[in-house]
């Protein structure tokens, strides 16, 4: 599998589709990302976008039948954090993805929303997303910035 | 899903005793939330000091049990580490839940 230009592979890791497993995949990935020289803002923006990529495969490639596997890349270059998630479930296209708007709030404690927050999270994050079919395998490429303005805020938070 | 509530005066705080409120957890917390809520004090604070991770499965929960608590029951959040706040304020569920800097800030202050 190819790795981005001028990126370093810190891991490569195949898990089931099961939620369980990407809870596991999750406490694997943040030690490696924290030695990879990330500060703790950027492990915790790649923790999220990474969490709600997995689920929706769990959930949706897979149809929640832990039937599957998904394989996990992530390579480390001076600027980027790439994430490469491949997995063999339904197909989708590019077109496919959701747009992922923030849902309206709600005026009422019962129109509060309580989902449709993933893909919203994943692009309020990432700074590109790149969805291809290919043999097959679905391929979902997420591209963070290692550093944004956000740590500045934490520190002096 | 280790949940623990007490009852402090007229508030019912319930401490959340796990690192990660996620999609693998989400539907046992709503559940345990039920149990812990259906009766008792009508202020409720969910204390999130030892919840380093919470995905939107993990919010979804927590919006799910402030809409399960009875009819004028209400529920407010303490003690946010930095990557649950980050999930509150990108998706703006900060301007939902009351929320406090740790629970001792919240029971100083008066209910209403």
């Amino acid at each position: 599998m190819s790795k981005p230009e001028g990126g370093r592979r810190i891991l490569d890791v195949t898990l089931r589709a099961q939620s369980d497993a990407v809870r596991e995949v999750l406490g694997l990935a943040r030690p490696v990302l924290a030695q990879g020289g990330l500060s703790e803002e950027s492990c915790g923006r790649a923790e999220i976008v990474l969490a709600e990529a997995l689920n929706n495969i769990v959930e949706h490639a897979y149809c929640d039948t832990a039937t599957g596997d998904i394989r996990l890349l992530l390579d480390l270059s001076e600027a980027h954090l790439t994430m490469t998630l491949i997995d063999s479930g339904r197909g989708l296209t590019g077109a496919d993805l959701p747009e992922g708007c923030c849902p309206c709030l709600g005026e009422t404690r019962q129109s509060t929303p309580e989902g449709g927050f993933g893909w919203f999270l994943i692009r309020s994050l990432s700074e590109g997303i790149d969805f291809c079919r290919r043999d097959g395998r679905n391929r979902l490429t997420l591209r963070l910035a290692r550093e944004t303005g956000d740590d500045a805020d934490q520190t002096r938070g | 899903m280790d949940l623990v509530s007490h009852h402090s005066g007229d508030v019912n705080v319930i401490t959340v005793n796990e690192p990660r409120i996620d999609a693998s957890a989400a539907i046992r917390f709503k559940d345990a939330m039920r149990g812990l809520t259906a009766s008792g004090p009508s202020r409720v604070i969910l204390d999130l000091a030892q919840v380093r991770f919470i995905d939107s499965s993990g919010l979804g929960a927590i919006v799910a049990s402030m809409k399960q608590l009875p009819t004028g029951h209400r529920l407010e959040l303490a003690a946010l580490t930095p990557d649950v706040d980050k999930v509150f304020r990108l998706t703006r569920m900060d301007t939902i839940f009351a929320i406090h800097a740790s629970t001792e800030m919240a029971l100083r202050r008066a209910a209403g």
